[in-house]
């Protein structure tokens, strides 16, 4: 988890919290190249339709801003990628600008993951991960669901450590 | 110190509320609640991209989450459309409407 330091938010990573960022950012950074398709509701909820009942002037707006918000999430979940060990325990070390950059890439790693899942304002995710360790602790959704509350955690811990704004 | 006067200055008076004629100011960005943005985290985004205190901040993210939905701004069209693509970027889910 974060803390800061001046100007210096740093974290001492476990080699199984690098593997998990590396695999959630290596996931975004897949779904916004290769993998990118309308119709995807993961896509649809990281580019909502700036008109949701004119769809036609939400496509137009979409042709000349969707590149750079593209490039953009790409950019910050790269941020993640570079700023970690390549594979191995170690510390992080970010300044203002990577941390703002990991905060925004977390939580599109946690956009994706939640409508993977099913996550939905009644979920309880406590709730939900005994319900998927009693149907089978090996699940990839024992997984998923834990990696989702890890990066919550790990989201809330860089708020946290954020000089006030005011 | 010096016996200096200091100059004497009359109270501006401010006007209560935003008087913007309602043709100038006829476009809206709505953020919308979804189950996964931390409030911590939303609060930040209107305080770093909007520049409103964190008082103000705070008010508009509660208003999301309790009402499902908030107004964060307003102002000319294209102006809103590019705030609420700066919110995409940040993750919220947002939208531009008439006022």
């Amino acid at each position: 988890m974060f803390r800061r330091n001046g100007s210096e938010w740093f974290a001492a990573f476990a080699i199984d919290e690098v593997r998990v960022l590396r695999k959630v950012a290596g996931e975004v950074v897949d779904l916004l190249t290769d993998g990118f398709a309308h119709g995807d509701p993961v896509v649809d909820r990281l580019f909502p339709d700036i008109y949701p009942d004119r769809p036609e002037d939400s496509q137009e707006f979409r042709q000349y801003t969707e590149g750079e918000l593209k490039t953009g999430k790409i950019d910050q979940a790269g941020a993640i990628l570079a700023a970690l060990p390549d594979d191995g325990p170690g510390e992080v070390r970010l300044d203002a600008e990577t941390a703002e950059a990991w905060l925004r890439a977390i939580n599109d790693a946690r956009l994706a993951m939640a409508i993977r899942l099913g996550i939905s304002q009644d979920t309880d995710l406590g709730d939900e991960l005994d319900d998927a360790v009693l149907h089978d602790p090996a699940s990839s959704r024992v997984f998923q669901l834990s990696v989702y509350a890890y990066l919550g955690y790990l989201q809330e811990s860089l708020l946290n450590a954020l000089p006030e704004i005011d | 110190m010096g016996g200096m006067a200091l100059p004497q200055v009359a109270p501006v008076e401010m006007p209560e509320v935003e008087e913007v004629p309602e043709v100038d100011r006829p476009w809206v960005t709505i953020v919308w609640d979804d189950p996964v943005n931390l409030m911590s985290y939303v609060t930040w985004v209107f305080q770093k991209l909007f520049g409103y205190s964190r008082e103000k901040a705070e008010a508009l993210m509660l208003d999301v989450h309790n009402k499902g939905k908030a107004v964060v701004s307003s102002g000319a069209r294209e102006r809103m459309e590019l705030d609420a693509s700066q919110l995409h970027g940040y993750g919220l889910w947002a939208t531009v409407d008439r006022a």
